[in-house]
C-alpha cells in the first residue's frame, strides 16, 4: 500500500496535515525529509504579525539587507507583504479566554467594543485572567501561500541503501533517510481545493483515506504558490522561521507543553565564503559553527527526569542536566582541542557549566549518536558526547537561549515563557539543534537548520490545585495574542486523540482545525490554532486555550502506570564504599515482536569497571550482545565507554549489570564539602520501536477495508532514544578534619616507635659503674680544683 | 625511649609494676567504672547542638492541616486489614495512588531457621506496599523515607493513617528536592529486610523477594512512625540500630529540635529530659537512661524498624508515638507537622548527614556523649588485661636468669627459649578445643533441632535455646587435661602460658569490639568483673534490663525471658545478620572456655 508511507522519523515525525480553516489556506507542508520537526505536528500555516507596528514595514526592512538574496521570500511573497488586508488595530483588551467560535470570518472590521461584548457573554470561566490586559497591535497578514517556500527544502532526502541487516547499528540514520520521501503528506490536495474560508467548521475524516494520496503529491508545492517575487537567480540565501506549540494533556492528568521554533537559513556554512549577514538566523549560533566548522551540533538542559512510566514518550528526549553532542566537518584536524574551544564558548553562549566537558567526561561514541542532518558521516572521530548530570537549569540558561529567537520574548508563542512559571513545574528541559537539512528534494544544496525547543510538564496537583482544568493562563500566566510576526508559521497544537468525541474533556475556544500525525509510531490527532489566522484570536484577541474534563468528579483520577514499550531504570546496587554494581534494566513491553537497542553508558573513571563481570540477561537466559564496543577508562584522562547492541525478547527484562570498585580520589579531587555526591551521567538506550500502530491487530475498528489487510501499518518501526536515571555514587571520602588529627598521631607513633627502636638498635650497651656517692663527688671537685688526681 | 632503653629504669618500672600489679589493677577498675558512671552527670557531658548547617538556620514553617483526615484514613486501614487479616495491599495501592503516588509492591517470602515462638511466625510470607512522590524537577538521585509497618492486631493503624495522610499533603507541594518514599512493610524487619535488600539488590540472608520495580537514588534519611491511639502524650526516638549502630547524632537533634518548636513531650529510652541533674534521683534518672541505650545497644538487635538502614549507611530512627495517662495529649496533626517539618529540614540537605557524631551515649535528649569522652573509660579496664599480661610475662621469663640479656623481655617475646617451648604446645590443644566447641556451639542449636524434637518432648524453638544451653554446659565439661598427653606433665609454666594468651587474647577481642560497638564491651568488663562468663552476663543483663525498665520480674519469669532473648539472638543473626551471637560463640566464649581450663590445669 503505497498509502501507508512509513517514516521513521528521526526525531519526530511528521506531520501531517492541514486542514485550514476559516482563514484560508492550507498546503501541508510537510516537513523536509530531515526532519525532526517538532512533534511530528505539521505545520501549517497562517501568521499573525503581531506587535510590530508594521509587519510590511518589517520585512521590507529586513529585506533589503540581505538584498537580492531572497527571492522567494518565505511568506508568499506578495500577500504577505502588499496583501493582506490586514488592519492594524491597537487595542488593549481584557484577555479572556473565550471560546469564540471558530465561525467567525475573519474579524478584520470589527470593532472592538462588539467584540468585548460578545466575548464576555460567551465566556463564564476565566475569572483570572480577567484582569490581564495585553496590549497587543494585530495584524494579520492572510497568507496562503506562504508554505510554499518552505516546502521546497524539505522534501527529498536520498535514501540510504542500507540492508537491512544493518540498521541495528546504524539505526537510527538509516530510518530517518528512507522515510523523507515521503514527506509530502496528504491532505493537502482536497483541502486546498476546498480550503475557502467559509468552512471553517470543516473536520476531516477517514484519515486514511487522505494519506494514501499523499505522496504522490510530493510535489505539491504550490499551487497557489508564490509569484515568485523574485527570481530565484543566484541561490537565494532565504530564511524562514516557524514556531509551534504542542500541547497534550497527559495520561496522569499532567500538562505536557512542547515548543518547537525551527530556522532554517539557506546559507552554506560550511562553503568558503564567509556568512556575515544574518537574518534570522542567530549571529551568535552561526559564528560559532563557522569558526568550529561544526557540521551538527545539539544541546539541551533539562531540570528533571521524564517520567516514562506515566507521561509516555517525549518529543524529545533528553537527560537530566546538560548534554551536549557535536559533529565536527572532517576538515577538522585537532577534534579534540576544537571541542574543548567550543565548550567553553558554548558555556558563555548559555551561561551555562559547559566548560566543565573535559576529557573525563567526554565519549566518541561509535554507533549511538549518529548525525540528524544529511551527510552520511561514519568516522566517529569527528563526533564528541558530554553530560553533565549535575547541571542546574535555571533562569539564567533560559534567557540567553530566548534571545536566539528571532522574536525573543517579545512576540509570537515565545510570550508563553516566562520563568516564573516554567520553573514551577515538574519538567523542564530546553534544547538546541543545529544541524545541516536538504535545501530542495534533489538535495543539491543544504541550508542549516536551528531547532529550538522547550518542553516543560505541568503538575496536576501542585498547580492546578487538584483540579484538572487547564488554560493557557493557567500554565504560563499569558495568553497568546498574536503570531511572531518574523514567522511564516505558528501554530498550537493540542492532542485531542484520546477525546475524539468531546466526551473526556471540552476544548474551548474550539477550532475546526484537526491534523492527524504519527508520533513514535502512534497516530495521534490535534486540534490546530493557527496564529496567522486572525480568526483564532476570536472576538476577545487572545486566544486562551482551555481544557475541562468532564468527568463529574472533579478531583484526580488515579493515575495509573502505562506501560510504555520500552522504557528503563537503573540503579546502583550493594552497600558500602568499597564495592558496587551498577543495574541497567530494559523493558520490552511489546507482545510479541523482539527490537534491538543500542545501550551507551559512560563511566566516569573514579568507578573502576570490572568488564568482566559484564552479565546480560533476559528471562533469566544469557542474552549475548552482538556487538560490544568497550573503551576502558584512564585515571584523570577519560571515562569507560561502552556501547552494545542488545536484542530485546518480546515481553522481557533485560538486565545488563557490571561491577565496579570505587577509587580513592587524591584530597583536591574532592568537591567542596556540601556536596550530594558524585554523578554518573545517564546512559543512553537508542531503538528502533514496533509502532503501536502496528501493534494494533485489532480490527473492529471502523476503516477502510483496502486499508486493513496488511497487518503492518504506518511505520513499522521508530527511532526513539531513552535516558535512564543518573546515579548518584558516594565514593569513601575522608574526614577532612582528619588529616591534622593523623598527622599529630603519626608524627607521635613514629617518634616515639621509631625513636625508640632506633636507639636501641644503635646504642651499645656497658655496664655502668654505680655512681658514686656524694661524699665522694665532692671530694672529687675539690681535688680536681687542687689538680690532685681523682679517687 | 629513655624508660626503653635504659635497662635500670626500666627494671625499676617493671618491678614497680609487677609489685603493684594488683592495686594498680584495683585503680584501674575505680577510675574505669568512676569515669563510666561519671558520663551520666549532666556537667560532664555537652549538651547537643545541630552541626548540620542546612538543617540549622534555614526555616520551615509546618502546615500540615489534615491529621483528623489522617486518622480517618487510618480507620479504614485498619477495617481494610480486618477484612483481609492482614495487609490490604489492594486498598493501599488504590489509596496511594490516588494520592498521586507512583505505587509499587514487593512480595516476600522467608522460612525462619526455627520457629520464632515470641511473634509466633515460621513461615513469614508478605507484602510491602511502597509509593513514590516524585520530587519535581529533580533527577531521581536522592530519596527519603517515611514508613509504618502494617502490625498485627490494632496495632500502628495510626501511623499508617498519618503516612497517607502526609502523602497527600506532601503530594501538593512544589518544594521537594528529594524524592519521598512511603513505605508500609508487611512483618516488620522482616519485610523491611526484604524491601532495603530490593532496594540495594544484595541479598545478606538468603531471602526470597520479588524485585523492586520502582527507586529513587540513593536514600539519604528514613524515619519509620509508630502510633497506636489517636493522641499520644510523648513521642519516644529510637535510635538503636543492628549491631548497635546508630543514626548520625543531627537526626536525634532534628527530632529534639521540632518537639521544642512544636510543642510537644520527646523522650528517649521512654525517659524525659530532666532539669535536676544535681540531686540524686536526677542522676541516677540519667544513669538509668544511659544504661538502657547502652543495654539495648549491646543487644545488636534493631530496637525499631528503622534499625536495618543502618547498614546501608542510611540515617534512620524511629519515632514511637506513647500514650500515657498524663493529662496534656498532643493530637495527631501536631504528629503530622512534626513530620512534616522534620522532612523539610530534611529535604534541604545539602550531603548526606556527616557533620556530628555517629558514636554516642545519650544519657538525656538533650545531652550526649561522644566516643572521644566514653573510650577512656574502656581504655581503663583494657589496661588491666594489659597489666595482668605483663605480670604474667614478667614472672614467665624473670625466674630463668636475671643476669643475662635483660633488655630483651618486652621486645623480643621469643628470647626465653626453655620455658616458652613447652608451652606453645600445651596451650595448642585447649585453644583448639575451645574453638571447636564454640564452632559446635555456633552451628549445632540449629541443625539439630530436629533430632531434639524427635527425642525429646519440646518444641523447635526450645530444641534450640535448650540445646545452645547444653553445648554451653557441656564446654565446661570437656576434658581440659588434654595437653598432658600430648605435652606431658602441666607444669607451673604451662598455665601461665596458657592464661598469658588467654588475657591477650580477650584484651584484643575487647578492643577490637568496642570500636564496632562499645557497649557491647563496657557492661560485660565493668559490671561483671572476674566473672567473664557471657552466659551469665547475659542472664545478669536481662534482669537489669528489666530492673532499669521498671518492670521488675520474678525469677521464673526472668528464666523464661532468658530463654526467649537466646532463641531471638539466634533468629536476629539468621534473619538480620546480628553479629552477636557468632561474636558470643565463636570468639568470647572460646576466649573464657580458656579461662575456665586455667582452673583445672592442674
Amino acid at each position: 500500500m503505497a498509502a501507508r508511507r512509513c517514516l521513521g522519523l528521526w526525531f519526530f515525525l511528521i506531520t501531517l496535515c492541514v486542514v485550514s480553516t476559516g482563514a484560508d489556506v492550507l498546503h501541508t507542508t510537510p516537513v523536509t525529509g530531515t526532519e525532526s520537526s517538532a512533534a511530528g505536528t505539521e505545520t501549517v500555516v497562517a501568521r499573525e504579525l503581531p506587535e510590530a507596528p508594521s509587519d510590511p514595514g518589517e520585512h521590507t526592512a529586513a529585506e533589503p539587507t540581505r538584498e537580492g538574496e531572497q527571492n522567494d521570500r518565505t511568506r508568499g511573497g506578495e500577500q504577505t507583504l502588499g496583501q493582506p488586508t490586514r488592519e492594524e488595530e491597537q487595542e488593549q483588551e481584557k484577555t479572556r479566554e473565550g471560546e469564540q467560535t471558530p465561525a467567525q470570518p475573519t474579524r478584520e472590521e470589527e470593532e472592538e467594543e462588539e467584540e468585548q461584548e460578545q466575548t464576555r457573554g460567551e465566556e463564564e470561566f476565566t475569572r483570572e485572567e480577567e484582569e490581564e490586559e495585553l496590549t497587543r497591535e494585530e495584524e494579520e497578514l492572510t497568507t496562503e501561500e506562504e508554505e510554499l517556500t518552505r516546502e521546497e527544502e524539505e522534501q527529498t532526502r536520498e535514501e540510504e541503501e542500507l540492508t537491512t541487516e544493518e540498521e541495528e547499528l546504524t539505526t537510527e540514520e538509516e530510518e530517518l533517510t528512507r522515510e523523507e520521501e515521503e514527506q509530502t503528506r496528504e491532505e493537502e490536495e482536497e483541502q486546498q481545493t476546498t480550503a475557502q474560508q467559509e468552512e471553517q467548521t470543516k473536520r476531516w475524516e477517514a484519515t486514511e483515506l487522505e494519506e494514501e494520496h499523499v505522496h504522490d503529491a510530493a510535489v505539491p508545492p504550490l499551487a497557489g504558490d508564490p509569484p515568485a517575487a523574485d527570481p530565484p537567480s543566484p541561490p537565494p540565501s532565504k530564511d524562514d522561521f516557524q514556531e509551534e506549540l504542542v500541547i497534550r494533556p497527559l495520561h496522569s492528568g499532567d500538562i505536557y507543553a512542547s515548543f518547537q521554533f525551527r530556522t532554517v537559513w539557506d546559507a552554506d556554512f560550511m562553503g568558503d565564503q564567509k556568512v556575515s549577514h544574518y537574518r534570522l538566523f542567530p549571529k551568535s549560533l552561526g559564528q560559532v559553527i563557522t569558526k568550529f566548522s561544526v557540521r551538527e551540533l545539539h544541546i539541551s538542559f533539562t531540570q528533571g527526569y521524564w517520567r516514562t512510566m506515566q507521561w509516555g514518550q517525549p518529543y524529545l528526549p533528553s537527560p537530566p542536566g546538560a548534554e551536549l553532542w557535536v559533529w565536527f566537518q572532517d576538515t577538522v584536524t585537532d577534534v579534540d582541542g576544537t571541542w574543548k574551544e567550543l565548550t567553553n564558548v558554548l558555556s558563555g553562549i548559555f551561561c551555562a557549566s559547559l566548560n566543565f566537558i573535559d576529557s573525563t567526561n567526554t565519549v566518541q561514541p561509535s554507533a549511538s549518536f549518529k548525525p540528524l542532518g544529511i551527510g552520511n558521516v561514519t568516522d566517529h572521530s569527528f563526533l564528541r558526547y558530554a553530560t553533565l548530570p549535575r547541571e542546574i537549569v535555571c533562569t539564567e540558561n533560559l534567557t540567553p537561549w530566548k534571545k536566539l529567537l528571532p522574536c525573543g520574548s517579545k512576540a509570537g508563542l515565545s510570550v508563553l515563557l516566562k520563568s516564573e512559571k516554567l520553573f514551577h513545574s515538574t519538567f523542564h528541559s530546553q534544547a538546541v539543534h543545529v544541524r545541516p537539512v536538504c535545501q530542495d528534494p534533489q538535495c543539491r544544496t543544504t541550508s542549516m537548520e536551528l531547532r529550538q525547543t522547550l518542553n516543560v510538564v505541568f503538575d496536576l496537583h501542585t498547580s492546578g490545585q487538584g483540579k484538572r482544568e487547564w488554560s493557557l493562563f493557567k500554565m504560563f500566566s499569558r495568553t497568546l495574542t498574536e503570531a511572531c510576526p518574523l514567522a511564516s508559521s505558528s501554530k498550537v497544537y493540542v492532542d485531542v486523540t484520546d477525546n475524539p468525541q468531546g466526551e473526556q474533556f471540552e476544548l474551548s475556544p474550539a477550532t475546526p482545525l484537526l491534523t492527524q500525525a504519527v508520533v513514535l509510531g502512534d497516530r495521534r490527532t490535534y486540534s490546530v490554532y493557527d496564529l496567522t489566522q486572525q480568526a483564532s484570536f476570536g472576538s476577545s484577541r487572545s486566544l486562551n486555550m482551555l481544557l475541562r474534563w468532564k468527568n463529574s468528579h472533579n478531583n484526580v483520577v488515579p493515575p495509573v502506570m502505562l506501560r510504555p514499550l520500552l522504557h528503563s531504570e537503573r540503579y546502583v546496587a550493594g552497600y558500602g564504599l568499597q564495592a558496587g554494581e551498577i543495574h541497567t534494566l530494559i523493558y520490552n513491553h511489546h507482545p510479541y515482536r523482539a527490537f534491538p537497542v543500542l545501550l551507551l553508558s559512560a563511566v566516569p573513571w573514579y568507578l573502576r569497571l570490572y568488564i568482566h563481570t559484564l552479565t546480560v540477561s533476559s528471562k533469566g537466559k544469557d542474552n549475548r550482545p552482538s556487538y560490544i564496543h568497550y573503551q576502558p577508562s584512564k585515571d584523570r584522562e577519560r571515562p569507560h565507554l561502552l556501547e552494545m547492541l542488545l536484542q530485546l525478547p518480546p515481553n522481557s527484562v533485560t538486565e545488563v549489570t557490571v561491577e565496579f570498585e570505587r577509587a580513592l580520589l587524591k584530597w583536591t579531587e574532592y568537591t567542596p564539602d556540601p556536596n550530594h555526591g558524585f554523578y554518573v551521567g545517564s546512559s543512553v538506550i537508542s531503538a528502533l520501536v514496533p509502532s503501536v500502530v502496528a501493534m494494533d491487530t485489532n480490527s473492529t475498528l471502523d476503516r477502510p477495508l483496502f486499508s486493513s489487510f496488511f497487518p503492518c501499518k504506518e511505520e513499522a518501526s521508530y527511532f526513539m532514544r531513552v535516558y535512564t536515571e543518573p546515579l548518584l555514587v558516594n565514593l569513601p571520602t575522608p574526614d577532612f578534619s582528619m588529616p591534622y588529627n593523623v598527622i599529630c598521631l603519626t608524627c607521635t607513633v613514629v617518634a616515639v616507635g621509631y625513636g625508640s627502636l632506633y636507639n636501641l638498635l644503635t646504642r651499645t650497651f656497658q655496664v655502668d659503674e654505680p655512681s658514686p656517692g656524694l661524699a665522694k663527688r665532692i671530694a672529687n671537685v675539690i681535688r680536681r680544683f687542687r689538680g690532685v688526681p681523682l679517687l | 625511649m629513655g624508660l626503653l632503653s635504659d635497662p635500670n629504669r626500666r627494671r625499676a618500672l617493671i618491678g614497680m609494676l609487677t609489685r603493684l600489679n594488683a592495686p594498680i589493677c584495683m585503680i584501674c577498675y575505680m577510675a574505669g567504672v568512676a569515669w563510666f558512671m561519671g558520663l551520666a552527670f549532666e556537667p560532664f557531658t555537652l549538651r547537643t547542638y545541630m552541626s548540620e548547617n542546612a538543617m540549622g538556620s534555614t526555616m520551615v514553617e509546618e502546615r500540615f492541616p489534615a491529621g483528623e483526615r489522617a486518622l480517618a484514613t487510618g480507620r479504614e486501614f485498619a477495617a481494610h486489614k480486618k477484612k483481609t487479616g492482614g495487609m490490604p495491599v489492594d486498598w493501599l495501592v488504590r489509596t496511594m495512588q490516588a494520592r498521586g503516588l507512583e505505587v509499587y509492591t514487593q512480595r516476600f517470602s522467608r522460612k525462619l531457621p526455627f520457629p520464632d515462638e515470641d511473634k509466633e511466625r515460621y513461615m513469614v510470607k508478605g507484602t510491602n506496599v511502597y509509593g513514590i512522590l516524585r520530587a519535581p524537577r529533580a533527577p531521581r538521585t536522592e530519596a527519603l523515607v517515611l514508613s509504618a509497618p502494617c502490625s498485627p492486631g490494632n496495632e500502628n493503624n495510626q501511623a499508617v493513617g498519618i503516612l497517607l495522610g502526609l502523602a497527600q499533603y506532601f503530594r501538593s507541594q512544589i518544594y521537594w528536592a528529594k524524592d519521598i518514599i512511603f513505605l508500609v512493610n508487611e512483618h516488620d524487619l522482616i519485610g523491611m529486610q526484604a524491601w532495603l535488600e530490593g532496594y540495594h539488590h544484595t541479598n545478606t540472608t538468603g531471602m526470597d523477594w520479588s524485585p523492586l520495580q520502582g527507586r529513587g537514588g540513593s536514600i539519604q534519611a528514613a524515619l519509620s512512625l509508630e502510633l497506636s491511639s489517636d493522641v499520644v502524650t510523648s513521642l519516644d526516638l529510637v535510635l538503636e540500630g543492628l549491631n548497635g549502630q546508630l543514626p548520625n547524632l543531627d537526626l536525634a537533634n532534628l527530632f529534639y529540635a521540632f518537639c521544642q518548636k512544636i510543642g510537644v513531650l520527646c523522650t528517649t529510652q521512654g525517659k524525659l529530659p530532666r532539669n535536676d541533674w544535681d540531686t540524686t534521683s536526677g542522676y541516677s534518672h540519667a544513669v538509668q537512661t544511659m544504661m538502657l541505650m547502652v543495654l539495648k545497644q549491646a543487644s545488636s538487635r534493631p530496637w525499631g524498624d528503622h534499625g536495618l538502614f543502618l547498614r546501608y549507611h542510611i540515617e534512620a530512627a524511629s519515632i514511637k508515638g506513647v500514650n500515657s495517662f498524663r493529662p496534656y495529649k498532643t493530637d495527631a496533626t501536631t504528629v503530622g507537622r512534626l513530620l512534616e517539618g522534620m522532612y523539610r529540614k530534611l529535604n534541604n540537605l545539602l550531603e548526606r548527614l556527616h557533620q556530628s557524631y555517629f558514636f554516642y551515649l545519650m544519657p538525656s535528649l538533650t545531652r550526649f556523649v561522644s566516643i572521644g569522652y566514653y573510650m577512656p573509660a574502656f581504655g581503663l579496664l583494657a589496661l588491666i588485661l594489659l597489666l595482668r599480661a605483663l605480670d604474667l610475662w614478667v614472672q614467665l621469663s624473670s625466674p630463668p636468669t636475671r643476669t643475662t640479656e635483660d633488655a630483651c623481655p618486652p621486645l623480643c617475646p621469643l628470647s626465653a627459649p626453655q620455658p616458652a617451648s613447652p608451652g606453645v604446645l600445651s596451650i595448642l590443644t585447649p585453644l583448639v578445643i575451645s574453638h571447636l566447641t564454640g564452632v559446635a556451639l555456633y552451628t549445632l542449636p540449629v541443625l539439630s533441632q530436629e533430632l531434639a524434637v524427635e527425642h525429646f518432648p519440646v518444641s523447635e524453638t526450645e530444641a534450640v535455646v535448650l540445646t545452645a544451653i547444653a553445648i554451653y554446659t557441656a564446654g565446661l565439661a570437656l576434658p581440659h587435661n588434654t595437653h598432658r598427653l600430648l605435652a606431658g606433665e602441666g607444669t607451673e609454666q604451662g598455665w601461665k602460658v596458657l592464661k598469658l594468651v588467654a588475657v591477650l587474647y580477650l584484651a584484643v577481642l575487647l578492643g577490637c569490639t568496642a570500636l564496632i560497638n562499645f557497649s557491647l564491651v563496657f557492661p560485660e568488663r565493668g559490671l561483671l568483673v572476674g566473672v567473664n562468663d557471657p552466659g551469665l552476663t547475659l542472664l545478669f543483663a536481662v534482669f537489669f534490663f528489666q530492673e532499669l525498665q521498671e518492670t521488675p520480674v520474678t525469677l521464673q519469669e526472668g528464666w523464661m525471658l532468658y530463654l526467649s532473648v537466646i532463641s531471638q539472638g539466634i533468629l536476629d543473626h539468621a534473619l538480620y545478620g546480628s553479629l552477636l551471637y557468632p561474636l558470643a560463640a565463636l570468639l568470647v566464649y572460646p576466649c573464657w572456655l580458656l579461662f575456665w581450663n586455667i582452673l583445672f590445669w592442674k
